[in-house]
């Protein structure tokens, strides 16, 4: 279940105003849905206020509510319902190891190890430079390309402890690691190359 | 094994161009508009004669779920086509791939599914966490826009379609149609009770039918080759065919497009490299998604992978996400570990699953270290059956069903842990 947000974390700013280039992607949102039905709108909006702020604070849940014309309870409840919407400050990379079961029969016990080696934190803890948080999540949905970590929006798969801590290191210098899979293989074709539709599809699928 | 001409999913793996124009060498939207043309009942018609059982884990005929929508539009009452792409089943990975190297099939279905039921707008339900999906399928309905397939008078038809993607934000409960459909409304997503059913009264409290991506992206091409195409596939009433994701230890993990009813070691075997270490070194496998109940080694030798083949060893179908377990595998930790999911992604509103999942994850983690007594093993059983079907929706069921089967199939297992921890015990106290 969905814990609640802390809300005495001393960061809160007073007041949150989207900007004028999130405003417009706001007014996009809500006309998705039919006229009267704009509550539809909360959750992109409430991503939206989250992308721009690094996490979502009351203040943003609070225009929010005022935008779409809810009750700022309504807001809150579904603020704090999805796991998505982070109610703290998380650092600049946001390292989200899955460790459900198909990602943990592959070695995402590995995954996690290298975090720590590299970064110095376990899951739920941000580096002391602000930089890196590392969290545990639920299955990411990618299972077959098992382990995987989501950073921002970018998922990196089929990794083990040495391709894991590339990618950390990477971070940290500043870089941009290409996402998808470590190994080198195309999506979820089998490594070695497709067992099906070989006369369509180039002779090297994967590693 | 599927021969090449019957696949749909031609581009799953992504080696081909994602755009409209490699969509359309394809196949993809080359006869939309006559498809059309040949109206609501023809569709339907045809869909029922497919035999498609739905793709999402239920498995519910695809073709007289839609005939549930009402004939003739109320003033006021809209109807909706919306699709699940809340994929977040543990081991399923199959509509991601849709969505990102096939994405035109899912946008033509969609509008012939709408069509089909009176629907002029359509939403699709993404997890949130598929940012990137989300942006391919975008560029797919930007693509149907520009070329005049999708919006006002959609391929000359005369029928108007709008597509709106929304997202989600981490919460597996929204998978469940209802829970989806307060989702969208902009409220927490806990499911409702049922009656009234979505057809009658869903989203906005209009008729409403929500359906998995594969369900919709198979729509097109059914209609093409016919329903007859399809019925002659797989087996009765387990007809057509399915993207398996074959998971955990094997060598080449993989999803792969194949005829229903393949046996399950086959499909390992000839998609997925094989069981790590060979065929006997495998412990079990989950043959459909985390919530339906683990097969021992000696079920997996000869099993069918279908509805009715897998309900008739007890486990399910489900999503058709197969994860394999060999023989270093820690079983009692592996279901403890799917207990503390179902832990978390309890939405809270029903008391037996709200307490029960967090219950049976605690009693789980005790038995991982054979902490308890051998009577324990029974009281986790019936625990796990006060939760079954006492709940408004089925992640109750789901929570209770992998310890079931685990109890089921590995009580020895569960016993030889416990007596150790106790001999153990009983040593330390002689000391």
């Amino acid at each position: 279940m969905t814990e609640h947000a802390n809300h005495q974390n001393g960061v809160e700013p007073a007041t949150f105003a989207f900007a004028p280039d999130y405003l417009r992607q706001a007014e996009q949102f809500i006309a998705k849905y039919p006229p009267g039905r704009q509550a539809s709108a909360v959750m992109p909006l409430l991503d939206l206020a989250q992308r721009q702020h690094g996490w979502l604070p009351r203040a943003a849940i609070d225009t929010v509510a005022s935008m779409l014309e809810m009750p700022p309870i309504r807001v809150q409840e579904v603020a704090t319902f999805y796991s998505m919407y982070v109610h703290h400050p998380v650092g600049e990379h946001h390292v989200q190891v899955c460790t459900n079961l198909p990602c943990w029969l592959r070695g995402s016990d590995e995954v996690v190890r290298a975090c720590h080696d590299v970064l110095g934190v376990d899951p739920g803890s941000t580096t002391a430079d602000g930089k890196f948080t590392v969290a545990e999540v639920e299955c990411a949905g990618a299972c077959v390309n098992a382990p995987v970590v989501q950073i921002g929006d970018d998922y990196y798969e089929d990794l083990d402890y040495e391709t894991t801590k590339k990618i950390l290191e990477a971070l940290k210098r500043g870089e941009k690691p290409q996402p998808g899979s470590q190994t080198g293989r195309q999506c979820s074709c089998p490594a070695g190359g497709p067992t099906t539709l070989k006369k369509v599809a180039p002779a090297t699928g994967g590693a | 094994m599927l021969s090449d001409k019957d696949r749909i999913f031609t581009n799953l793996y992504g080696f081909l161009d994602r755009g409209l124009a490699g969509a359309q060498a394809r196949g993809d939207w080359s006869n939309t508009r006559e498809l059309l043309a040949k109206g609501r009942d023809w569709i339907i018609e045809e869909m029922k004669g497919s035999g498609l059982r739905g793709r999402g884990g239920a498995g519910f005929p695809t073709g007289l779920k839609w005939s549930f929508m009402p004939k003739q539009e109320a003033p006021g009452r809209p109807h909706y086509l919306v699709i699940n792409a809340d994929e977040g089943e543990p081991g399923t990975c199959k509509d991601r791939d849709i969505i990102r190297n096939d994405p035109h099939k899912l946008v033509e279905g969609a509008l012939l599914a709408s069509f089909a039921m009176g629907s002029h707008c359509c939403y699709l339900y993404i997890r949130g966490e598929f940012y990137r999906e989300a942006q391919a399928l975008q560029a797919a309905i930007d693509e149907a826009y520009a070329a005049g397939l999708i919006g006002r008078n959609a391929c000359g038809s005369g029928w108007d379609f709008d597509f709106y993607i929304h997202r989600g934000a981490g919460a597996y409960i929204c998978g469940e149609e209802t829970a989806l459909i307060n989702s969208i409304e902009g409220r927490k997503g806990q499911p409702r009770l049922k009656p009234p059913f979505p057809a009658g009264v869903g989203l906005w409290g209009c008729p409403t039918t929500v359906n998995n991506v594969e369900s919709i992206a198979v729509t097109p091409e059914i209609l093409r080759r016919g329903g007859a195409w399809f019925a002659a596939l797989g087996r009765p009433k387990n007809s057509g065919i399915k993207v398996f994701c074959i998971s955990g230890h094997v060598n080449n993990p993989c999803n792969v497009e194949e005829e229903m009813g393949i046996p399950l070691r086959e499909l390992i075997e000839r998609h997925a490299g094989g069981v790590r270490g060979g065929w006997d070194n495998l412990l079990a496998v989950i043959p459909g998604g985390s919530s339906v109940p683990v097969l021992p080694k000696e079920i997996c030798d000869h099993v069918l992978m279908d509805f009715d083949s897998l309900r008739d060893v007890r486990s399910g179908l489900g999503t058709a996400a197969v994860i394999v377990m060999d023989k270093s595998t820690d079983i009692v930790r592996a279901i403890a570990r799917l207990s503390r999911f179902y832990t978390h992604e309890s939405c809270g509103q029903c008391t037996p699953c709200r307490e029960g999942t967090g219950w049976m994850w605690r009693m789980m983690e005790r038995m991982v270290t054979g902490d308890a007594d051998l009577a324990e093993i029974d009281v986790l059983e019936e625990v796990s059956r006060q939760i079954e079907g006492h709940t408004i929706c089925a992640l109750g069921d789901a929570a209770a069903w992998p310890v079931q089967g685990l109890i089921r199939h590995f009580r020895p297992e569960l016993e030889r842990r416990i007596k150790q921890r106790q001999s153990v015990r009983v040593a330390a106290q002689a000391a």
